[in-house]
């Protein structure tokens, strides 16, 4: 794999009538071809900024823009358009135009990219299959839900065959389902086709089911970086942690546990890690098996990442303090991670 | 029938009126359409965070604007007399007519284009651009298209504007159905033919926003 895009001390202020404001200060990135590279952060931490930099939407303050081998940090006026032409874009609120039909707003790049007629029109027809709007082609957006309107973004994205594919909050308008089926059509393109893929989001859910790596933002820096499960596993920051949770931990976990540690003075309630293959392994039923102790399990989930399946779970182990003790160290040697909650 | 009804009513005049009328709104019309919309781009573009963002050229421009669409029309045309005659050659006709009216509806259309182009999902354009369009593309693809409504809208409401600004041009003496029922209407007390011009002109401005509101309506597909 190579290089596709690369940032290095990437700044961007913009001047305000209250001063300046670093929306994203000094960073430096590299993602490979092929790659799905997520970046997830709250809002107003830079990533909008930092993804409009890619096509050059926004110019950097300071430092370097690389994609493709341009830099677009530098290219202005046609050699820019040029290069946006190998970078599709896809957003929140879709942006098509409603004037157009579904096939004349896939058209569309192909029309600023000169295309004579009969090619576009054959592009399309390919398009609108690989996305799977057949029977739609002559709909107006109006007509048509949320995510058929994503579909037609990505389409038209894609149309030119572009080396990188942006997503700017792509899912963040649409239901858990619909989220759903547009990260499995973006999975499938990065593989059918090798695109490089780069998305924003604010919801841990989307990287967890589509991004090789991911990179968290906080107040316009990267605090954290590395493959999903990595980042899964071991989250360092606060800010991290809190994104983890969105998808390990359901809310209700927290006032479950409490409400055990209340009740069960003398159990141990123990949070298993499950990283990869481990998260296959039939280690509960070892543990029934083997030590004398009740193992009652109290929450758990356990997710697919691109990397593997990651999860956790809850689990309330009583028995006398020897056993409970030797289940502990059992569970140590094994390719779980486990921590004993003594409060929630 | 009409005989007793309107006995003061030349009706090859009137049908002659009418024309000169209907041609000095078309042709009035389409050069509104021309000049306010080259001013509303520009208006649109220059402004803060647009495409050409220029404050210096969307103040003269404002400006021009607002000095021209303030003027009561009345006032514009006597006050364009001078400017009339060195273009046209006379003040007299229905051809005099055309500077005061196309200068007094195309800032008031420019502001509408405006209006319209502001309406326009800042993300379309911003779609555009991430796709390598030029700003003509841009002009011609994205904001002509996406505001056309109302576009249609606004020359809707000018046209009938015109309408109105020929009547009072037809009394300073470039014809027309203003001009008739002022000679002939008013000043010769032929109540009749009054009437008949101002049915006629009702008819005129009903057919336009009959027409402009059909357009518009096959036109939206939000």
């Amino acid at each position: 794999m190579s290089e596709l895009i690369s940032l290095s001390r990437v700044k961007k202020v913009f001047r305000t009538k209250n001063g300046n404001v670093t929306a994203v200060n000094n960073i430096d990135l590299q993602i490979q071809e092929g790659e799905i590279f997520g970046i997830i952060g709250y809002s107003g931490a830079g990533k909008s900024t930092l993804i409009r930099m890619l096509n050059g939407l926004e110019i950097p303050t300071e430092g370097q823009v690389t994609v493709a081998g341009q830099e677009i940090s530098k290219i202005q006026g046609a050699s820019l358009r040029k290069a946006r032409q190998e970078i599709g874009m896809i957003f929140q609120h879709f942006n098509l135009l409603w004037s157009r039909t579904v096939r004349e707003n896939i058209a569309f790049p192909l029309e600023i990219a000169g295309v004579p007629k009969e090619k576009r029109m054959k592009r399309v027809d390919e398009l609108i299959q690989l996305v799977g709007l057949e029977g739609r082609e002559d709909s107006y957006p109006s007509q048509l839900s949320g995510g058929q309107k994503q579909r037609v973004g990505i389409a038209r994205a894609l149309a030119n065959e572009p080396k990188v594919l942006l997503c700017d909050e792509a899912t963040s308008a649409l239901d858990p389902q619909t989220t759903d089926s547009i990260l499995d059509l973006l999975v499938d393109i990065n593989k059918r086709l090798g695109l490089t893929i780069v998305l924003i989001t604010h919801e841990m859910h989307v990287i967890r089911k589509i991004c090789h790596r991911v990179a968290v933002m906080e107040n316009g820096q990267i605090v954290e970086i590395g493959p999903v499960l990595e980042v899964f596993k071991n989250p360092k920051q606060p800010v991290t942690k809190r994104f983890v949770q969105q998808v390990t931990e359901p809310e209700e976990s927290k006032e479950t546990i409490a409400h055990l540690l209340k009740r069960y003075k003398d159990g141990k309630i123990v949070k298993l890690t499950f990283i990869g293959d481990s998260a296959e392994q039939p280690i509960i039923a070892n543990l029934i098996r083997d030590f004398p102790v009740e193992v009652n399990i109290v929450q758990g989930k356990v997710s697919q990442t691109q990397n593997g399946a990651y999860g956790t779970l809850f689990i309330q182990i009583q028995g006398s303090e020897q056993d409970v003790q030797k289940v502990i160290a059992y569970l140590q040697t094994q390719q779980v991670e486990s921590e004993v909650i003594t409060h929630a | 029938m009409l005989e007793k009804w309107f006995p003061n009513v030349d009706w090859a005049m009137m049908w002659q009126a009418t024309e000169e009328t209907l041609y000095m709104t078309g042709v009035s019309v389409v050069a509104t359409f021309i000049l306010g919309l080259i001013l509303g781009l520009l208006l649109f573009l220059t402004s803060k965070g647009n495409l050409w963002e220029n404050k210096f050229i969307y103040s003269i421009v404002a400006a021009v604007v607002n000095i021209f669409r303030s003027i009561p029309f009345i006032i514009l045309i006597v006050l364009l007399i001078p400017f009339t005659k060195a273009l046209v050659g006379t003040i007299i006709g229905a051809n005099a007519a055309f500077p005061a009216l196309i200068i007094g509806a195309g800032p008031f259309y420019a502001r509408m284009v405006e209006i319209g182009l502001r309406e326009i999902d800042k993300g379309v354009i911003e779609a555009a651009k991430a796709m390598g369009a030029k700003t003509s593309t841009i002009i011609w693809k994205v904001l002509i298209p996406e505001s056309l409504p109302a576009l249609v809208s606004g020359i809707t409401v000018t046209a009938i504007s015109l309408v109105s600004y020929t009547a009072m041009a037809g009394v300073i003496g470039a014809g027309g159905l203003g001009n008739l029922a002022y000679l002939d209407g008013f000043q010769r007390n032929h109540n009749d033919v009054t009437l008949v011009a101002t049915i006629i002109v009702l008819i005129i401005v009903f057919v336009i926003q009959f027409i402009g509101d059909f357009i518009t309506s096959k036109i939206d597909k939000r």
